[in-house]
C-alpha cells in the first residue's frame, strides 16, 4: 500500500490510536445501520412482551412461528406478499424493456427535437409526485381502475430516471459501428437492438431492475390511495394494517411479519449488492 | 408520420439515403413514444388539472364550481395547514442537515486511503435503504416507545424520558431519526463515488506543495465534490419536503390517523383533505403551495450550496 508509506513519513499521519478511532467510528456507524434489522429480528422471536424488557431483551428468542401464527389470523399475508410480488415484477419489466428502448433511442439515433426531448425527460424527475396525484387518481376512478392493480402498474411503467440512466449507460457500451454494421447487413431496426445492443447492456438492465423492483415494492403512498379492499392490499398496506390493530398493540405479531416481508428483499440486496451499488452511483453522475 | 415505409433501402435508387433516414428517425420516435404518451396521460395532464381544480370547489362527485382563489384562501386560513406547513419545515431541516453532513464525514472516512473492507461498509451503510419505510417505522415506533430502548438508554445516562410518540419535539425527533437512518448511508455513498472521480495526482501535487489534510480538504476535495454537494442536499430536501409515510404510520396507532398536529405534514394534510374529507379542492390548492416551496426550497438551496462550497481556500460560508 503506497498511501501507507506516504502516511507513515508524513507529520499529519494519524497514528495508531487516530486510526483505533477511526475504525471504532466506522463500525459504530455500520452497527446503528444494522442494528434495526436485527431487534426486528428479536422482537419477532420472542414472546408478545419482548419489546418493554428492561433492560432490552438482545436475543433471539423460539416464538417466531407463534407470532406469526398471530400474524396469519390478522392479515393476508401471503396474498398480500403475492400481490406485491406481481405487481412489482410487472412495473419492472415493463421498465426495463421500455427505459432500454427510449435511451437506446437516445443514445444511438439521430431525430429532429432529440436533445429539446431529452431535457424534457430529465426536467420531469423534479416535479413532486403529489402534484398530479388527484387528477391521476379522478382518471382511474373514470377508468374504473380504482382497486385494481392497473392503476398501480400503468402509469408506473416508463420513467424518467430509467431512461436517462439506460442512455447513459449505452452511449459508452454499445459501439456506434456495431450497429451500422447490422444495418448494411439488412438487419431490422428492433432486430439489432434485440440482438446486438441487449446481449452488452444486460449488467445496467439488471441493475435498472433490481433498483425499481425495491421502489415500487416499498412504495406506500399511492397504493393507499388507489386500493379499497384488502384482498388486493401489497404488503406495505398489509403491514401498517397490523399496527393499526386497536386492540393493543403486539410488536411480536407485527415483527415476525416486517422480518418476513423484508428478509426476501435482503436476499435480493445482498446477493446482487454489488451491481445495486454501481447502479445508484452512476445515476448521480448526472449533476 | 405516417410516410408509407418502403421495405428495402435498394428499392428507390435515387434516394435511398433519405428513405433510411426517415425510417429511422420514425423508429427513434416510436422507442421513445411509450414514456411520452404515458407521462401526457398521467404526469402532463394531472399537473396542469391540479392548477385548474385548485381553482374550483369539488368533492370528486357532484360538478365542479368556480370559486376563484377561495380554496387558497381556506387552506392558508386553516391553523392545521400552517402546523403542517411548520412541522415539514422543522422535520426537514433536523432530517436533512445533520444527515448530509454526516454523509459527508462518512464518505470521507470510508474513501481515506486506509479503510479495509471498504466494500463491507458500503453495503452494511447502504442496507438501511432498502427496507420499506413502513417497516422501519414499525421498528423504530418499539425503540421509540414510553418503556422503549432509546428512554432506556437516556434513563441510564441521567437524564429524562421524552415522549417521542406524544411529545411535539419527541414526535419530530423520533420521525426525523427514522429519516436519518434511511437516508444517511445512501447519500454516503453517492458522495463516495463522487470522492472516487477526483484524481489521485491532484492530492499527490498538494502534499509536494506542503498542504496539510485540512487544507487538501478545503481546498480539493469539497470544492470539486460541491456538484455532488448540490445533488445530494437537493434531493433530501425534495424529499424531505414531501415526508408523509413515516408520520403516517408512526401517529396512526391510536386510530386517529395520522393528522395529529405535532407531526402532520403537508403531504398528509393534502391526503386527508383529499380522501378522508373529500375537499378536493382545497387539496389542489395544497398540492400547488407544495409545489411552489419546492420550488422555492431547491432555489434556495442551490444557492446556499453554491456559496457554501467555496472556490477555493479553506474559506468558510
Amino acid at each position: 500500500m503506497s498511501t501507507l508509506r506516504i502516511f507513515r513519513k508524513k507529520p499529519d499521519d494519524i497514528g495508531f490510536f487516530g486510526k483505533l478511532g477511526y475504525y471504532l467510528l466506522l463500525i459504530f456507524g455500520a452497527l446503528i445501520s444494522v442494528f434495526p434489522f436485527y431487534w426486528m429480528f428479536v422482537v419477532g422471536t420472542n414472546d408478545k412482551g419482548a419489546v418493554f424488557h428492561v433492560p432490552p431483551l438482545l436475543t433471539v428468542g423460539d416464538q417466531f412461528f407463534h407470532n406469526f401464527k398471530r400474524v396469519l389470523e390478522k392479515a393476508d399475508f401471503f396474498q398480500a406478499l403475492g400481490n406485491s410480488l406481481f405487481v412489482s415484477s410487472m412495473v419492472t419489466l415493463s421498465v426495463v424493456f421500455f427505459c432500454t428502448l427510449a435511451g437506446y433511442a437516445f443514445a444511438k439515433y439521430e431525430f429532429p427535437f432529440k436533445n429539446g426531448l431529452f431535457v424534457f425527460v430529465i426536467a420531469t424527475l423534479i416535479v413532486p409526485q403529489q402534484l398530479g396525484v388527484l387528477p391521476t387518481y379522478v382518471i382511474m376512478a373514470k377508468l374504473h381502475w380504482i382497486d385494481s392493480y392497473k392503476a398501480l402498474i400503468v402509469p408506473a411503467m416508463v420513467n424518467a430516471f430509467g431512461i436517462f440512466w439506460m442512455r447513459q449507460y449505452i452511449s459508452t457500451a454499445v459501439p456506434t459501428e456495431l450497429i451500422e454494421a447490422g444495418r448494411i447487413d439488412g438487419g431490422g431496426h428492433f432486430r439489432i437492438f434485440w440482438n446486438i445492443a441487449v446481449p452488452v447492456i444486460t449488467p445496467a438492465m439488471a441493475t435498472l431492475g433490481i433498483l425499481n423492483f425495491m421502489t415500487v415494492w416499498n412504495d406506500f403512498f399511492w397504493p393507499l390511495v388507489v386500493l379499497k379492499n384488502k384482498e388486493h392490499y401489497t404488503i406495505q398496506l398489509a403491514l401498517q394494517q397490523l399496527f393499526t390493530t386497536r386492540d393493543g398493540l403486539d410488536y411480536g405479531m407485527i415483527m415476525s411479519a416486517t422480518f418476513t416481508a423484508t428478509l426476501p428483499l435482503l436476499i435480493v440486496f445482498l446477493l446482487f449488492s454489488r451491481w445495486v451499488i454501481a447502479g445508484l452511483t452512476s445515476g448521480a453522475i448526472k449533476s | 408520420m405516417a410516410e408509407p415505409v418502403i421495405t428495402s433501402p435498394h428499392a428507390e435508387s435515387k434516394r435511398p439515403f433519405l428513405t433510411e433516414q426517415r425510417r429511422s428517425r420514425i423508429t427513434a420516435y416510436t422507442f421513445i413514444s411509450p414514456f411520452f404518451i404515458l407521462f401526457s396521460i398521467f404526469g402532463l395532464y394531472p399537473i396542469f388539472f391540479t392548477f385548474y381544480l385548485s381553482f374550483f370547489k369539488w368533492d370528486a362527485l357532484n360538478p365542479m364550481k368556480f370559486v376563484g382563489f377561495k380554496n387558497y384562501d381556506l387552506v392558508t386560513s386553516d391553523p392545521t395547514f400552517w402546523i403542517s406547513f411548520t412541522n415539514t419545515l422543522i422535520m426537514g431541516l433536523m432530517g436533512t442537515v445533520p444527515q448530509v453532513m454526516l454523509a459527508l464525514l462518512l464518505a470521507v472516512l470510508l474513501h481515506s486511503g486506509m479503510t479495509k473492507f471498504k466494500k463491507t461498509f458500503r453495503i452494511l451503510y447502504f442496507m438501511p435503504n432498502i427496507t420499506s419505510i413502513v417497516a422501519v417505522t414499525l421498528v423504530f415506533s418499539t425503540l421509540f416507545g414510553n418503556n422503549g430502548m432509546i428512554n432506556w438508554m437516556l434513563n441510564g445516562l441521567g437524564l429524562d424520558s421524552v415522549a417521542f410518540n406524544s411529545g411535539w419535539w419527541g414526535v419530530k425527533i423520533a420521525i426525523s431519526t427514522m429519516v436519518m437512518w434511511r437516508w444517511t448511508g445512501y447519500n454516503a455513498i453517492l458522495f463516495l463515488s463522487g470522492l472516487q472521480s477526483i484524481p489521485m495526482d491532484l492530492y499527490e501535487a498538494a502534499r509536494i506543495d506542503g498542504a496539510n489534510r485540512r487544507q487538501q480538504l478545503f481546498s480539493i476535495t469539497l470544492p470539486l465534490l460541491k456538484p455532488f454537494i448540490i445533488f445530494v442536499s437537493l434531493q433530501s430536501t425534495i424529499g424531505a419536503l414531501q415526508l408523509f409515510t413515516e408520520p403516517y404510520v408512526f401517529l396512526g396507532q391510536a386510530g386517529t390517523g395520522s393528522t395529529r398536529q405535532e407531526g402532520i405534514t403537508m403531504v398528509t394534510y393534502l391526503y386527508s383533505e383529499a380522501f378522508r374529507n373529500g375537499f378536493f379542492g382545497t387539496a389542489a390548492a395544497t398540492a400547488v403551495m407544495l409545489f411552489l416551496v419546492t420550488i422555492l426550497f431547491s432555489i434556495l438551496n442551490m444557492l446556499i450550496s453554491r456559496g457554501a462550497g467555496g472556490d477555493t481556500g479553506g474559506k468558510k460560508a
